[in-house]
């Protein structure tokens, strides 16, 4: 048994405090980037579609920008408390790690069966493995992404990582829609599975 | 110090049809009203959970702080990208808050630029004598607050050079532009004194058409392209932020890239 079993067992802990807090707080940001990001969107659409007035925030390109450049502040510290306490912590590794191919694939397989278990809401399976450290990844790429939109001259090192000024902003919607697909999947089984959302906020 | 200013000699027609494009609601006082009060959050939790004008508050000091971030981030030296007169944009977009038809028709033979505020010579400057001033060029990105972008080509004197010609204090805090169709702009000094801000005659050696802004445009390629006024027939060096059409709207004052 190792240390992080016991542990488990005496207090019956998923998710410590810091955990629920980023979670929550990281929510609520994301909620705000994507509303007011697809208003931004909306005033030179990259796609032949525009998103509906009723799911954007700010009412018009000024508003939404003023809300996505404040909610920066909030997921970008919120971003970097997160990874590092998970980092610092060890967290990331004991429940993140390793993401094994093999067993990728199996879980998939059993997923889509309706055989995956769910009795350890402390031990993440190999498909979440995949999925929450695939959101981490698309979350740092849109920020930096976001950057290199923002200040494609004063960072211009970093806009041409993304290969410039036009295909960051792509990146950057493309970084957005894996969240938002991340989204839909992450909050239907949370739903699905009552007790993980209580434990994302009791910690237990 | 922000002014907010009734700005004269704008076609009320023109502001109209420019509101009703752009704004969610003309009606609503605040800009923010229906930011704040519509949208995704009443969507998902069916109740207006935000107060208007508290949401515009919070949100206009967020703005103004970030104005001070991109102040400290902004390189006195850094020059924007430039390309390959190949990479320009043909045909270069018209951006303007009005129709291509409602661009300002400024008369080249009667134009004089005035020059206000803290500078020793206010003497107001003819087309020919800008002419001959020293030329610059430049081939660089114009990206619009909307998103998309443009290369363009662009001649004429760098702002900074005029600025010392007419004794201008380059200790002030703000440049100030006031455009024929009423536009304005105001703009910071390090910006002012950035190598590649340019009091624009030309694009791509021709000209400026009435479309990009004849007689005189000023081209800041580093900032979005509502802070590159056009049409411009003054300028006013000063301590005075006083604002600017699309800033007093809510767009961010500094806007920088």
């Amino acid at each position: 048994m190792t240390a992080e079993t016991i542990t488990l067992s005496a207090d019956a802990t998923i998710h410590p405090r810091w955990v629920r807090v980023c979670h929550w707080v990281n929510a609520l940001a994301i909620l705000v980037m994507i509303g007011s990001g697809w208003q931004i969107y909306n005033a030179s659409p990259l796609f032949g579609f525009t998103f509906p007035g009723s799911v954007t925030l700010g009412g018009w390109l000024a508003g939404a920008l003023l809300w996505h450049f404040a909610a920066m502040w909030v997921l970008v510290i919120n971003g970097v408390v997160y990874v590092t306490l998970g980092i610092l912590t060890g967290r990331f590794r004991r429940k993140l790690l390793p993401i094994r191919p093999s067993e990728v694939v199996a879980d998939v397989k059993a997923a889509l069966t309706f055989k995956l278990a769910h009795d350890d809401l402390s031990h993440y399976n190999a498909v979440q493995k995949l999925l929450y450290s695939g959101v981490i990844l698309a979350g740092v790429v849109i920020v930096l992404s976001g950057l290199s939109i923002w200040k494609p001259v004063q960072f211009q090192e970093l806009t041409a990582l993304f290969g410039g000024y036009d295909t960051a902003r792509y990146v950057h919607f493309f970084a957005m829609a894996a969240i938002v697909g991340f989204l839909i999947v992450h909050v239907a089984l949370a739903l699905i599975v009552p007790r993980s959302l209580r434990a994302m906020v009791t910690g237990r | 110090m922000r002014q907010r200013r009734i700005i004269p000699g704008v076609d009320p027609k023109l502001l109209i049809r420019d509101a009703a494009r752009l704004m969610p609601d003309a009606s609503r006082r605040g800009f923010l009203r229906g930011a704040a009060s519509l949208g995704a959050l009443t969507f998902l939790t069916g109740c207006d959970i935000i107060d208007g004008d508290t949401a515009e508050g919070v949100l206009r000091k967020v703005s103004e702080f970030n104005d001070g971030v991109q102040a400290a981030i902004f390189s006195r030296t850094k020059l924007a990208p430039t390309y390959p007169e190949s990479a320009i944009t043909r045909p270069f977009p018209f951006n303007g808050f009005y129709d291509e038809d409602d661009a300002p028709e400024v008369n080249g033979e009667t134009y004089k630029l005035e020059v206000a505020g803290l500078v020793d010579n206010k003497k107001p400057w003819t087309l020919k004598e800008l002419y001959a001033l020293p030329e610059v060029s430049q081939v660089t990105r114009h990206i619009c607050v909307e998103g998309w972008s443009a290369i363009g080509s662009w001649q004429g004197t760098p702002l900074s050079e005029f600025l010392q010609r007419v004794g201008a204090d380059t200790r002030a805090k703000y440049v100030w532009f006031k455009c024929a169709e009423g536009y304005t702009n105001t703009i910071d000094m390090p910006t002012a004194l950035h190598p590649q801000t340019q009091m624009t005659f030309k694009f791509a050696n021709q000209i400026l058409p009435r479309s990009y802004g004849f007689p005189m445009k000023i081209r800041i390629p580093t900032k979005l392209g509502f802070k590159n006024p056009k049409y411009v027939v003054a300028m006013e060096v000063t301590n005075t932020d006083k604002g600017g059409y699309w800033e007093d709207k809510g767009y961010n004052w500094f806007s920088g890239l």
